[in-house]
């Protein structure tokens, strides 16, 4: 993908992150991805029409007024959503005018709670955006990210008595290291063997998940619990909060967004961003001009599953606080997608977390008031996602021109070899 | 393999001195594990008995019995022995065979040194093993339809899981022929989809099959949480009971083990050799498989490329969204969510062990059918092993095969390329 990124020193050199990214979209028609959102955004709405049961009830009598019911269905199911991912205008109004500290707390909860959920997110697609500009196919994030958070949980449980200054880094950075871990054994699998890193990291995903459900069953139970949970970890290791109850908004945002930054730097600053995105772009070219391939290859895939580790840690350490098996609602297999509609840029890769980050977290408001399981929430990332892969459906339904320059296209080698 | 994968040089080829040298140190390694962990913590005089008659059958079979040390000393020497013979002299092309004949003895005084002092059901366990072998032989089978005619297909574990919930559904409201229906439909759908995403509209096929698999854990989770959980009738389809075939089903030992099966059984056994005789002795298969190894020849001789993949890939979906329904039509009876918990990637492991062809698939789909039952039975069996390793090794040995430690697979050539007519 992306052949242009071959010579970026000269044309890019004092550009801002937001100008190389804007230039990115409208390269590849800034449009799509917009009208890729929008449109699943419809479908949701449609699927939620069409599995209302008044719709069909009505139906037989008046069929325009079925169709209204569906409409308002969906339509209560997005008021849903919009209430519980940024906040209930009315509400806010109130709690400001009453000027109630606890009032004003609920009411921006909703909006801080989606930035907490966007969270993993955007580390977990960084990691598999970064593969992307490797020109590597990082399926493993999942897997990488469970890894990151059973390190993370360890360190943040078994080490007691130091001080938050130490602690926390330490924490995190057994995360990253545990992710990078899971990355660099497929990326050197694949730069020494060839062994394909789409295949190798599925495997890995699932040897994490049983590894996970052996260590919670075992070694890193909670005393005296049942349940397959890890024990809490230490109040030195917890990433802080910035506001009292309920509001979970901890530092690990901003971290986040450091994170981003910096892959941004790294990418496009340094030298060794050059002979990624050049390895990624053309292998070739880069073996020619004297590129270590097999290093960069396992550069590429470390840093990726350090980057999706620390999605894990931030789970722990912001937000659970422990390790269960279910704590993650699948951050590693939507970041493909993110990576995707972010078109591999850190900044497209922010902005798309927080979306997603902001459709999960109304989902569940959607859930109790709307009576719509939060899984329409995948189904409508799912076609989002094939939308953006195919932007020819998207060019075919709006009438789009094609553009000359058709790189949107992503290009992963055939495995195995 | 294509010219764009070639960056990163190959290191182990298949056959080379190195290979030789790997696997000999593969069969002493098992050699010592059976002699180290079994034979020395087995008492001299301990008895093991395996009962050879699977549960419900009339055929009486003597139980096999003896003494659990020597059986494990002698395993342990022929391990060696041949260990020995591969590091000296090699068995060249033989050596998969003699490979699999060591995997089988490693795993017969696993079992002995289990039961020692014990009475343990080894047609049950057989048993068991081909009925866990049977998603993912179909899964594997729809992988290399898929794969032998140039498409990569990581949506198998979706198309299960979709057909799985569509033929319990169905098969609530209409009876179980048509929920089977509706599973192989279902399946067959999906595939389309993947199909019109990665051969029409060029997407790469990776992306295609990861919208299918976030599609189909979503809609399933949806509707199950919608609909299932409230109304019960409607994921209540039984299961298709046995059907034992005449005559054979009385051989001894053998006969309940394999003849006394439901339909997803035999179904995956005819599969299996209609896909082996088609793919490998008919002009059908041929031109499939010139599609996969080099569309542009292929396409010169006058076959129509972009059909021969749709039609490949949709009869693979039919082939996953079979297997899809054997988990609620033929196992359970019911639908739960992401029940196919990854057996759509095993099946995917399994054709990469099966290096690409359906009777290799099947036997790596036996042995990671083994590998599932003795995970479920290890509590019973009262073996300290934690039952997530035994699950973990399918995985870790097809990390393996992929490493080229035991001989490099021989994949497709022209496998996740999209084709694109000249011209055009």
């Amino acid at each position: 993908m992306a052949k242009k990124d071959t010579q970026p020193q000269s044309s890019s050199k004092k550009k801002t992150a937001f100008g190389i990214f804007l230039e990115e979209l409208t390269r590849g028609s800034l449009l799509v991805p917009i009208l890729a959102i929008v449109t699943g955004l419809l479908l949701g709405g449609l699927i939620v029409g069409l599995t209302t049961e008044q719709v069909y009830t009505t139906w037989s009598e008046s069929p325009l007024e079925a169709i209204g019911i569906g409409v308002n269905a969906a339509l209560r199911s997005y008021g849903a959503l919009f209430n519980g991912s940024i906040g209930n205008p009315e509400r806010i109004i109130d709690a400001l005018s009453s000027g109630e500290e606890a009032a004003i707390r609920r009411a921006f909860n909703p909006f801080l709670e989606s930035l907490t959920k966007s969270v993993p997110y955007i580390f977990a697609g960084l990691a598999v955006a970064l593969g992307f500009r490797a020109g590597l196919f990082n399926i493993g994030a999942e897997g990488q990210l469970f890894i990151g958070a059973i390190t993370s949980v360890y360190v943040g449980f078994a080490l007691t008595g130091l001080p938050a200054i130490i602690h926390l880094p330490l924490a995190l950075g057994a995360g990253a290291l545990g992710g990078a871990l899971w990355g660099f054994i497929p990326g050197w699998l694949k730069a020494k063997t060839g062994g394909h890193e789409v295949i190798n990291t599925i495997m890995m995903n699932y040897i994490a998940f049983r590894l996970s459900e052996y260590l919670l069953r075992g070694p890193l139970q909670r005393p005296g619990s049942t349940n397959p949970i890890s024990p809490f970890v230490e109040a030195s290791a917890q990433l802080p909060r910035f506001f009292d109850s309920p509001i979970r908004f901890h530092l690990g945002f901003f971290i986040a967004l450091a994170a981003a930054y910096g892959v941004y730097w790294l990418l496009f600053k340094t030298r060794i961003g050059f002979e990624l995105r050049t390895v990624g772009a053309n292998p070739k070219a880069a073996r020619y001009a004297g590129m270590n391939i097999v290093w960069v290859t396992v550069l590429a895939m470390s840093l990726s599953g350090a980057l999706a580790g620390m999605a894990g840690a931030n789970e722990v350490l912001g937000v659970n606080y422990n390790l269960a098996p279910a704590f993650s609602s699948g951050y590693g297999f939507d970041s493909i997608a993110l990576a995707l509609i972010g078109k591999s840029h850190p900044l497209g890769v922010v902005l798309a977390a927080l979306l997603f980050g902001t459709l999960r977290n109304g989902a569940l408001q959607m859930q109790i008031a709307a009576n719509v399981p939060v899984d329409i929430i995948s189904v409508m990332q799912a076609l989002i996602l094939a939308f953006i892969a195919a932007p020819a459906i998207i060019r075919t339904i709006y009438r789009l021109r094609t553009p000359e320059d058709d790189d949107d296209q992503l290009h992963v080698r055939g495995w195995g070899g | 393999m294509s010219s764009q994968s070639t960056t990163i040089p190959t290191t182990v080829a298949f056959g080379t001195a190195r290979r030789r040298t790997t696997m000999g140190i593969v069969f002493l390694a098992l050699a010592g594990v059976i002699w180290y962990f079994f034979s020395r913590t087995t008492q001299a005089g301990m008895i093991t008995t395996f009962t050879l008659n699977p549960g419900g059958s009339q055929a009486n079979f003597p139980d096999l019995v003896f003494g659990t040390l020597p059986i494990l000393n002698v395993l342990a020497s022929v391990c060696a022995l041949m260990g020995a013979f591969q590091l000296v002299r090699g068995f060249g092309k033989r050596t998969n065979v003699v490979l699999g004949l060591v995997a089988a003895l490693f795993i017969f005084a696993f079992l002995s040194w289990v039961a020692s002092g014990a009475s343990l059901n080894l047609a049950g366990l057989l048993r068991a093993t081909l009925i866990r072998a049977i998603p993912i032989t179909l899964g594997a089978l729809s992988g290399i339809l898929c794969e032998r005619a140039g498409v990569v297909n990581i949506a198998i574990e979706g198309m299960m899981l979709t057909s799985a919930m569509l033929a319990a559904i169905f098969g609530s409201m209409y009876g179980l022929w048509v929920g089977l229906l509706s599973g192989v439909i279902a399946g067959g759908l999906l595939a389309l989809v993947h199909a019109i995403l990665s051969i029409k509209y060029k997407t790469d096929q990776i992306v295609s099959g990861t919208v299918i698999n976030i599609f189909s854990i979503g809609i399933t989770s949806f509707i199950s949480a919608k609909y299932l959980a409230s109304s019960r009738h409607l994921n209540n389809p039984g299961i298709f009971s046995e059907i034992q075939v005449p005559g054979l089903v009385d051989i001894p030992f053998i006969g309940p083990i394999v003849f006394s099966h439901n339909i997803f059984f035999f179904g995956m056994v005819i599969l299996l050799a209609l896909l082996h005789f088609g793919l490998f002795f008919t002009r059908w298969g041929l031109r499939l498989r010139s599609v996969g190894e080099h569309p542009k020849a292929a396409d010169t001789l006058g076959i129509n490329v972009f059909r021969t993949r749709y039609m490949a890939v949709i009869l693979g979906g039919m082939m996953a969204g079979f297997g899809g329904a054997y988990f609620t039509l033929g196992s359970v009876g019911r639908f739960d969510e992401v029940m196919t918990a990854g057996r759509g990637f095993i099946g995917l492991a399994a054709m990469i062990f099966g290096n690409w062809n359906p009777f290799g698939a099947f036997g790596a789909g036996l042995l990671f059918g083994f590998a599932d039952m003795l995970a479920a039975r290890l509590a019973i069996l009262g073996v300290r092993v934690p039952s997530e390793f035994l699950l973990m090794a399918p995985y870790v040995a097809t990390m393996i095969i992929l490493a080229g430690v035991v001989g490099r697979g021989q994949m497709p050539a022209a496998d996740g390329q999209p084709y694109e007519k000249e011209g055009h």
